[in-house]
């Protein structure tokens, strides 16, 4: 329903129920506030927007008076002017007026009301307020002493992290925000109280005193660290990214970002960039010009394709390349005569790829998650992969949603959770079957073939029964095969579990992939089946697993560290040492890099080259680069483009890579993938597995080689340790005590760790992080022997 | 005519017990209600008709407030006894609660059945560990007797109450701070609208009263509303406690008929400290404006007469100060008490009670400047009627009424550094 009333004598048709501030904003008059945030409830604590109403006796918050039919505001009256500079002058009598050294400066909000309200000559005779700083960790410096009691950073904590960090303790002057037991703030959202903070109380730690406001520039651009896609602004001084920030897109990201996407750029700054070509010789690496660093790699394929033939030729890509990067890539390989590509650089299992959609999606919108009334989340530390999805469910789960999970990682959640079942990796299936049960019991329908002779053993538990029931009550539910689910050593039997699931139960069936790109690389033909936009690939190549074992003549890896970016680390280093050729186009001197590679071309990261990538639900996102690549440093897309050229392959002509998106745009067209999946028998299912299971994740922290090189990020409490974590349970069961060293043997290889106790891991199982030493040697499919020593 | 109401058993042996009480005519008033099945609306306008207002400041009518509440809607609802009786000067509940806890308890289950809410909490103030007993020992013994709790008296009707021991924050007496205390979070006002009749305990709607106000129900139910209304007077109904404290030979409780003159008053109290004259008196609770001597003793004790004078009946706490006081110096203790106890919530009454707390200090302390007065007019000024809740205005109106009454005491301060009474100093 609308309301007529009118502000500062302009009429305006309001939602009746909207804020006299809402419905300011909307017509553009701006009033002064602090306390008020649109994403936040109301708390009208700081008294900023006080205005005159006709016919009220005192001046109103406009935050938190409603409008009303008829109502006449005044923001600029007399009265209402009165009101905000003695709030104003209130506000600044204990802040401390240190500006010249506040990092907010430029950009503090009260400075900016300031401005406009403050007083020039302070009244107040007395000594100033001083409150001691916290320290919430490595991610947010406090200066306290500024804080203006807006509460916003509480509310967020309270309403959106569903975790309430910060709090006010003490009373009147002495309030005070803080986590009340030092500690650092640890969920994965909590750097948005940076930019909701309206004053210098809290900052962003690693860019403190970097520079100012006004000495940046700013330009927009896409996160690169998952599959959501948040939109960001990046600022930019000196030729240097200083910072991100959320961009608002009520879509994508709203106005929030992760932690990782704000802090994780960092390692674009990180002092091993490859800032010029370099080719091995004689085992030593020397720099060279691009142009002899081209030929070279010319020549050394071109000797590869003729003396072993072309498809002894493969190429591997980050999945949070571009898509230009990964059309001109596979287009180069294929136009040697090769098919071996792949992006799927942790997936195991490859079976049932040509029953795979187009690209895996989310199968919904974003937004959309937020009404789900169920959700059934296969395999994901969600919170710790997609932040912001984990965020939407969250919304959902307030509203009432039964939000339920079934994987290998118990992690806790800040929310209503209707069921959480974690269980041993190689049980996954069987759970999966044992809902799947449920449900054709329930509907009485026919199973799919080989369905109950697979799944006779399964046991129908109470969880998978109340999994059944809430999925199958559902209005609108939907499945979401989360990344662990994609790199699942039987990834083939889930998905097609979850198809059936999701038929019946009329749930929407989706995809949560890993890095950035996932979409993208599948319609640019990133995959070894099919060629862009799902077309028949020719030639057809190996899936990456096929390409390590096969140990080609070379390797052609476009952001890849081959020790920590791939599911088998073992099988990728021995196929890269062996190669006769390894071409990295690389933004770092990788170490590994060093060891296997003959030559490295320096590439630009994201935040310096222009690309698009697609996000889960098939949002195309381009961006310019936001800075000029560090040193010689080149984007990839042209370093191909000219590899094509040096190596005469036909369609390199591209002059820019707007040009190369759009070729693939207008292929793709208006194809949309369906996530259902052809019924497929699955393999036996497991309810009891012999001995130890290794359960493998991927820290937080440690999904790409740009995130890795954050050092902020490394020091927070997410950072992956070198450890051996089992539950309480299990060391009991193993009779060992946190930091007792345990011998994991598998396969005639025996690893040492210390023990960490972690109640996320299922009984009979060790979560040992990807990319630990010694961890390649452990593989999770098959089963483990542990003993304390 | 005095002790007709709230006090009427104080000169009655153990009259707090429920013998005591009954043999008095309690709970009968409760238990025709329940057998007459008695309706809401007749029981609002008897206490319409009694002029009663609410005895914990604000002098809101009762019955108006009662008429709020949507009584028929689904789902629970509350009743609120406002027992935190924080104000300086006052200790009218704290009585009521030591000798006549049933009256109370009788006050909330009428309510409650009128207000359709099945459940009360008694909000009381932390220090209050004798009256918190007697309230305890009371809630037991009428549930004992089966005048609380489920189906009480076979009639159907459901209501319990419960006793609620604050933390001795002054703040938990306002209504929604104190509705969150009971929740169990930090005590701080919310925002209003929404209203505690449409949103209040827990999310449901709730009535708040004072302790006063409800322990005067049972009465003027038996009596009529007429009846309250003519203790008193008109728009003022029934008798009032007035806790009367300061420089005074019997200071005390008393409960009078509204309208009393002040002089009278006075006379109960035994007077002016001997050998003293009456300098100022602040009639209402610390947050009421005080009034010179020659001011008061025109006035009656009631709402209008004294809203007439420039200040407010409130609580009916009358601080009584000679002409022994420094006005700077009893300032000064009151500005302190608002600074100290701001909830620090909202911005004008968190960073404006510590500055005028601060000013009016300096100028006691013979620290102050020739532009401090004005600075403390407008400071109060600035805070007046800009706050989430009232805690803003209480510490203001006191500042400004000082200033504005004994200005020549803050002068003399300032100009000579030292004390006009000098009794003090
Ligand atoms: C700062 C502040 C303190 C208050 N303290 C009390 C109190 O101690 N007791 C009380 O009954 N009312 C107190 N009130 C008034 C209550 O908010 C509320 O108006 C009252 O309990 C309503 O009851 P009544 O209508 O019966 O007076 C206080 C109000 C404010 C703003
Ligand atoms: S720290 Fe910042 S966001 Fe939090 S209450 Fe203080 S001013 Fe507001
Ligand atoms: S913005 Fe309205 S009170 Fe803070």
């Amino acid at each position: 329903m609308l309301v007529t009333i009118e502000i500062d004598g302009k009429k305006v048709q309001a939602r009746s129920g909207a804020m006299v501030i809402e419905a300011a904003d909307e017509l553009g008059i701006r009033i002064p506030r602090f306390c008020y945030h649109k994403k936040l409830s109301i708390a009208a604590n700081c008294r900023m927007c006080l205005v005159e109403v006709e016919k009220a006796a005192k001046p109103l918050p406009a935050c938190a008076t409603p409008v009303t039919e008829g109502m006449r505001i005044f923001t600029k009256s007399r009265k209402a002017l009165d009101a905000q500079k003695a709030v104003m002058e209130f506000l600044l009598i204990n802040h401390p007026l240190d500006c010249p050294i506040c990092d907010q400066g430029g950009e503090c909000e009260l400075q900016d009301v300031a401005m406009g309200y403050g007083r020039d000559v302070s009244r107040f005779a007395e000594k100033k307020r001083v409150v001691k700083d916290k320290n919430l960790g490595p991610l947010i410096s406090t200066d306290m002493t500024r804080c203006i009691h807006c509460t916003r950073c509480v509310r967020f904590g309270e309403e959106i992290a569903g975790l309430r960090e910060l709090g006010a303790t003490g009373r009147g002057e002495h309030m005070e925000i803080g986590t009340y037991i030092e500690k650092a703030v640890q969920h994965e959202l909590s750097g948005n109280v940076i930019d909701l903070c309206p004053v210098g109380a809290l900052t962003n730690k690693p860019f403190r005193f970097s520079a100012r406001a006004w000495e940046m520039r700013q330009f927009p651009t896409i996160a690169a660290h998952d599959c959501v896609g948040s939109n960001l602004n990046a600022h930019i001084g000196k030729n240097k990214v200083l910072r991100m920030v959320p961009r608002d897109n009520e879509l994508v990201n709203e106005t929030w970002i992760s932690d990782r996407d704000r802090f994780g750029f960092e390692g674009v700054n990180s002092d091993d960039r490859l800032r010029v070509p370099m080719i091995k010789q004689n085992g030593q690496w020397k720099e060279t010009d691009w142009t002899s660093a081209l030929d070279f790699v010319a020549t050394g394929l071109g000797k590869i394709a003729s003396t072993s033939g072309v498809s002894e030729i493969g190429a591997l890509c980050s999945p949070s390349s571009t898509v230009e990067e990964m059309y001109l890539l596979q287009r180069f390989i294929r136009g040697l005569g090769s098919g071996h590509v792949d992006h799927r650089l942790r997936q195991t299992d490859f079976s049932d790829q040509d029953a795979a959609p187009l690209y895996p999606s989310l199968g919904q919108s974003i937004e959309h998650l937020e009404t789900v009334d169920a959700a059934l989340v296969i395999g994901a530390d969600i919170r710790r992969q997609q932040p912001l999805l984990a965020h939407r469910l969250r919304m959902a789960a307030l509203d009432g949603a039964n939000v339920m999970f079934l994987g290998s990682v118990g992690s806790t959640y800040q929310f209503p959770v209707a069921a959480n079942v974690v269980v041993d990796p190689r049980c996954l299936t069987n759970e999966l079957a044992g809902v799947a049960k449920a449900l054709l019991k329930q509907a009485s329908v026919n199973p799919p073939a080989g369905f109950a002779e697979s799944a006779k053993a399964v046991q129908v538990s109470a969880d998978h029964e109340a999994i059944a029931k809430a999925l199958k009550g559902a209005r609108n539910a939907t499945v979401l095969l989360g990344t662990d689910a994609i790199h699942h050593p039987d990834l083939s039997t889930l998905r097609s579990l979850a198809s059936l699931i999701a038929q019946l139960t009329d749930a929407k069936l989706g995809y949560m992939t890993e890095g950035a790109n996932a979409a993208g690389a599948w319609l640019a033909g990133m995959v070894p089946h099919r060629g862009p936009s799902g077309s028949k690939g020719a030639p057809a190549g190996s899936p990456i697993s096929e390409m390590l074992r096969q140990a080609l003549k070379a390797y052609v890896l476009l952001g890849v560290e081959p020790d920590k970016d791939c599911g088998d680390v073992r099988a990728a280093m021995k196929a890269m040492r062996d190669a006769n050729f390894v071409v990295a186009l690389t933004a770092y001197q990788s170490p590994s890099l060093e060891q296997v590679a003959h030559v490295m071309l320096p590439v630009a990261p994201f935040t310096e080259t222009s690309g698009t990538f697609v996000n889960a639900e098939g949002r195309w996102q381009s961006f310019a680069g936001a800075v000029a690549p560090q040193g010689d440093a080149r984007p990839a897309w042209k370093v191909l483009r000219v590899l094509g050229n040096v190596m005469h392959i036909d369609g390199f002509e591209f002059m820019s890579s707007e040009e190369v998106r759009d070729e693939l745009r207008t292929r793709v067209g208006n194809a949309h993938p369906d996530n259902k999946t052809r019924w497929h028998p699955p393999r036996p299912f497991v309810s009891v597995p012999q001995g130890f299971t290794r359960v493998t994740l991927v820290a937080p922290h440690s999904v790409d080689a740009i995130v890795r090189r954050s050092d902020a990020l490394q020091q927070t409490t997410d950072a992956p340790t070198f450890a051996a974590l089992v539950s309480d349970e299990t060391a009991r069961e193993l009779s060992v005590r946190e930091g007792q060293m345990v011998a994991m043997a598998q396969g005639g290889n025996e690893i040492t760790m210390p023990v960490r106790l972690d109640a996320r891991v299922p009984r009979g199982c060790v979560l040992v992080y990807a990319g630990q030493p010694g961890a390649e040697h452990l593989d999770p499919s098959a089963t483990l022997t542990v003993r304390g020593i | 005519m005095s002790n007709e109401v709230c006090f009427r058993l104080n000169d009655k042996d153990q009259s707090w017990s429920l013998k005591t009480y009954v043999a008095n005519g309690g709970y009968e008033v409760w238990k025709k209600i329940l057998r007459d099945k008695t309706a809401a609306d007749d029981i609002i306008s008897q206490i319409k008709a009694s002029a009663l207002r609410g005895r914990g400041g604000a002098g809101f009518p009762t019955g108006l407030k009662w008429s709020f509440m949507p009584r028929t809607a689904p789902g629970q609802k509350y009743i609120v006894c406002n027992s935190d009786e924080g104000e300086p000067g006052t200790c009218k509940d704290r009585d009521i609660m030591r000798f006549n806890p049933h009256q109370l308890v009788e006050g909330m289950a009428i309510a409650g059945y009128t207000l359709g809410a099945t459940v009360g909490y008694n909000y009381i103030r932390g220090e209050f560990w004798e009256p918190y007993e007697r309230m305890e020992a009371a809630i037991e013994d009428a549930r004992k007797a089966g005048l609380l709790g489920k189906n009480v008296l076979g009639s159907g009707v459901d209501f319990d109450m419960h006793n609620h021991l604050g933390g001795g924050a002054y703040i938990c007496g306002e209504e929604t701070a104190l509705l969150e205390s009971i929740e169990g979070k930090k005590g701080q006002p919310r925002f209003k609208p929404p209203f505690p009749a449409s949103y209040g305990l827990f999310g449901r709607p709730t009535t708040i009263n004072n302790t006063e106000t409800l322990a005067s129900i049972p009465e003027i139910l038996r009596h009529g509303g007429k009846w309250f209304l003519e203790l008193g007077k008109p728009n003022n109904g029934g008798t009032k406690l007035f806790s009367v404290s300061g420089h005074v030979n019997k200071p005390g409780n008393y409960e009078v008929a509204m309208g009393m003159p002040f002089a009278e008053l006075l006379q109960m109290a035994g007077g002016v400290r001997t050998g003293h004259k009456l300098k100022a008196v602040i009639p209402g609770g610390s947050s009421t404006p005080v009034l010179p001597a020659n001011i008061i003793m025109d006035c009656t004790m009631d709402y209008d007469s004294l809203a007439k004078a420039g200040s407010m009946l409130g609580a009916g706490s009358v601080i009584i100060m000679d002409d022994s006081t420094c006005m700077v110096r009893a300032l000064a203790r009151l500005s302190h008490f608002y600074y100290e106890e701001s909830c620090g919530q909202c911005t004008p009454c968190r960073e404006g009670t510590g500055w005028l707390a601060r000013v009016v200090h300096r100028v006691e302390h013979g620290q102050g400047r020739p532009e401090d007065l004005q600075l403390l007019e407008d400071v109060a000024k600035k805070i007046e009627g800009r706050t989430i809740c009232g805690l803003g205005d209480a510490a203001a109106m006191p500042v400004a009424s000082f200033v504005k009454h004994f200005r020549d005491e803050f002068q003399y301060h300032i100009e000579h550094k030292k004390c006009l009474v000098g009794g003090a100093h």
